[in-house]
């Protein structure tokens, strides 16, 4: 096992009297009202007191699905004496709604870019104490500045990848050996494509790419919010729907390796998954398209209702080192954020374009910011385009 | 649909009444379990989602209480729901109409075969009914896939390779194959507990073949219809598992926007607004049912009291859907 594939959502996916109806209303609108008081404290909890390492009983981390080398957890096990409880997600909004309930209990999360700004702004972080975490130091200067947590208070990176095109080597040669968003969005070119493309099941990603394609800078877009360039993306979907042949958050990697489709937009560890598997690394590519793509990074964060909050800050120390840091990235094949890194990954994985972009493709990626009251809009024109 | 009213206890003498009582107590002890089912998983839930309805969406995506509103309703009004809506119902209804035209003649054939035949067909229209929902659409997705068999045959009569899937036809097509069955078992019940004898009497007084069938036959089994009907069109209007594996998610449905509510798009009261609305437009559609259904209903039973024939056989059947 070695890529794996998080950012996917979700896979998946009744007579009484009127006495009794009320009564069920009463009690049913108590229950609203007391997760409404109890979720609505926007104040986020003050930074833990604790010394590096040290721990305070056994750690509840929530992560995505195959998202780590296990056997991590076991060396981090072997060095703190405590246990790790490790459970995983498939989207952030299924790790979301458990910690806004308070259904169950977690020391630790890795939440995405956008995510961390709604559960910081939302008051559903705790402030990390950087003191505890002196590997911290270890992350790359770029992720020093993140846009979704302006003080850089709640989160550390903990990989990073990016969204674009996976392709055989045979349309990346019909393409001129560049890969475009027009090969999604012109139709000319689009044409070129002997067999299906598909998309995203997914708003922000197809709206961005879309824009992308138009030439915006997202970033511009969504933190000016640019409704008209919004309006736009969604026209340039709508006249595009009928030429995709599915959209699939899911299984694109699969049905690109399969056959069903020849040009799929995804995240880069679903294809890097599909590829493996298939042993199709040598027909298959996955590619950031030349006008740039969608960047993303997930991050460690502690929720504001966490049990164990230093051994939590110990875990994120333990992964912020150089060489579990590097033992990450080669078992996930995504980007490690963390500079001292560097010389323990594997070759083939800094060799990557798909992994690790040349500078002037790297330049050309952006974070998917915060979109706030424009998110509607945005989901609209996915929406929109399907009609 | 048993026969279940009761005669009313005599008000003659005490010891009926205390009996009387006795017995009601009973019967609401035995009710009790189901009762606080439904009280907790569906009186419960149906409550928070009207509350959650009237709500707002901050702008991290978050339900609010304070400050009740109307707006969720009022986005229903929007081009692109009710484009959904229109789009949906439509489907339901093309899903409802396939699954008559292949139910009927179906049921048909089941009610008129002799009894042990009928048994084991019986047995072989519910064995898919068993199996999970989920597995089945995907076993169609395989059979429709462009690597699948039903491209494997096309392409060797030299039809050339077979694209239906994510479409809308291939979409039908899970429809009818999911909830065909709910169409065929209802439509069986009323043919099979019909009184034929209606019908020799038609075809007696030179009725021909085609007019006894459209004259009597269709007329006394209009319950059947009726029922099987709204059991196929309530699921399929909301139906989402479908759409999304079998149309590639392309063509929006409402139970799929519904889900989309709760997940990417973390509109709450949007999605709980169009999940009253759908429970609301479903109990009417049950209600009416229950009235034209009920006057036939009670048409049936007479003549099968008429006739000395115990309408229970059928019974399990309906007990089963």
């Amino acid at each position: 096992m070695t890529a794996l594939v998080p950012k996917l959502p979700d896979r998946r996916p009744g007579n009484g009297r009127g006495r009794l109806l009320l009564a069920a209303a009463l009690v049913g609108a108590a229950g609203l009202l007391a997760a409404a008081c109890s979720g609505g404290d926007g104040d986020a909890a003050s930074a833990a007191d604790c010394e590096p390492g040290q721990t305070d009983g056994d750690l509840a981390f929530y992560n995505w699905a195959e998202y780590i080398d296990e056997e991590l957890l076991t060396a981090f096990e072997a060095e703190t004496g405590i246990n790790v409880e490790y459970t995983t997600y498939e989207s952030n909004e299924e790790m979301l709604s458990k910690v806004e309930s308070g259904a169950a209990i977690y020391d630790l999360v890795v939440p995405s870019d956008y995510m961390v700004d709604t559960m910081r702004r939302d008051g559903l972080l705790l402030e990390l104490n950087f003191d505890a975490i002196p590997n911290s130091a270890n992350i790359g200067s770029e992720f020093d500045n993140p846009p979704f947590d302006p003080e850089h208070k709640y989160s550390v990176a903990y990989q990073w990848g990016t969204t674009g095109i996976g392709m055989s080597y045979e349309v990346l040669d019909l393409l001129g050996g560049e890969s475009t968003w027009a090969v999604i969005f012109d139709p000319g070119t689009a044409a070129l494509v002997p067999g299906s493309i598909s998309m995203l099941d997914d708003a922000p990603e197809t709206v961005s790419a879309a824009l992308k394609y138009l030439g915006y800078s997202i970033e511009d877009v969504i933190n000016n919010q640019n409704e008209d360039a919004v309006r736009e993306a969604g026209e340039l979907l709508r006249a595009t729907n009928d030429r995709l042949l599915k959209y699939d958050s899911v299984t694109f990697g699969d049905d690109l390796v399969n056959g069903e489709v020849d040009v799929a937009h995804g995240w880069s560890g679903g294809f890097f998954l599909s590829f493996f598997e298939a042993d199709a690394y040598d027909d298959y590519t996955y590619t950031i398209p030349v006008e740039g793509g969608v960047r993303w990074v997930d991050n460690m964060a502690i929720p504001h209702n966490a049990d164990n909050i230093c051994s939590a800050h110990a875990m994120i120390n333990f992964l912020t080192d150089a060489e579990n840091g590097a033992t990450l990235t080669n078992w996930t094949y995504y980007g490690s954020p963390n500079a001292a890194s560097t010389p323990y990954i594997l070759d083939e994985i800094l060799e990557d374009p798909g992994i690790y972009p040349p500078p002037e493709v790297d330049a050309r990626l952006e974070l998917i910011p915060h979109a706030g009251d424009m998110a509607l809009l945005i989901q609209d024109m996915h929406t929109q385009a399907k009609s | 649909m048993q026969p279940a009213r009761r005669p009313r206890a005599g008000t003659g003498s005490s010891g009926e009444a205390a009996a009387a009582q006795a017995k009601r107590r009973q019967g609401m002890l035995l009710a009790s379990p189901g009762a606080l089912y439904l009280l907790i998983f569906f009186v419960v839930p149906l409550a928070l989602i009207s509350v959650y309805s009237f709500a707002t969406r901050t702008s991290t995506g978050r339900t609010s209480l304070s400050g009740w509103n109307v707006e969720s309703y009022e986005a229903i009004g929007d081009d692109i729901i009710l484009g959904i809506i229109g789009r949906s119902a439509w489907l339901a209804t093309l899903t409802t109409a396939l699954c008559l035209a292949v139910g009927y003649p179906f049921a048909y054939y089941l009610a008129t075969r002799p009894r042990h035949v009928r048994a084991i067909l019986l047995v072989l229209v519910m064995i898919p009914f068993w199996t999970n929902g989920l597995v089945r659409v995907f076993a169609i997705r395989f059979l429709l896939g462009s690597n699948g068999p039903a491209s494997a045959l096309s392409e060797s009569l030299g039809f050339g390779t077979f694209r239906i899937l994510f479409t809308p036809t291939a979409v039908t097509i899970g429809m009818v194959y999911s909830f065909l069955t709910l169409m065929v078992l209802p439509l069986y019940v009323a043919l099979e507990r019909m009184d034929w004898s209606l019908t020799e009497a038609a075809r007696d007084l030179y009725a021909g073949g085609s007019k006894a069938f459209w004259k009597v036959t269709l007329p006394l089994t209009k319950s059947g219809i009726v029922a099987g009907s709204v059991l196929v069109f309530v699921p399929s209007f909301g139906s989402y598992v479908v759409p999304d594996i079998l149309g590639g998610a392309k063509t929006l449905l409402i139970g799929s926007y519904i889900a989309r509510q709760f997940r990417d798009a973390r509109n709450w009261p949007l999605g709980a607004a169009l999940s009253v609305l759908l429970i609301a437009a479903m109990l009417i559609a049950v209600a009416l049912n229950q009235r034209s259904g009920s006057g036939a209903e009670g048409g049936d039973r007479r003549r099968a009291r008429r006739r000395g024939r115990a309408a229970d056989e059928a019974e399990p059947v309906t007990a089963a859907v």
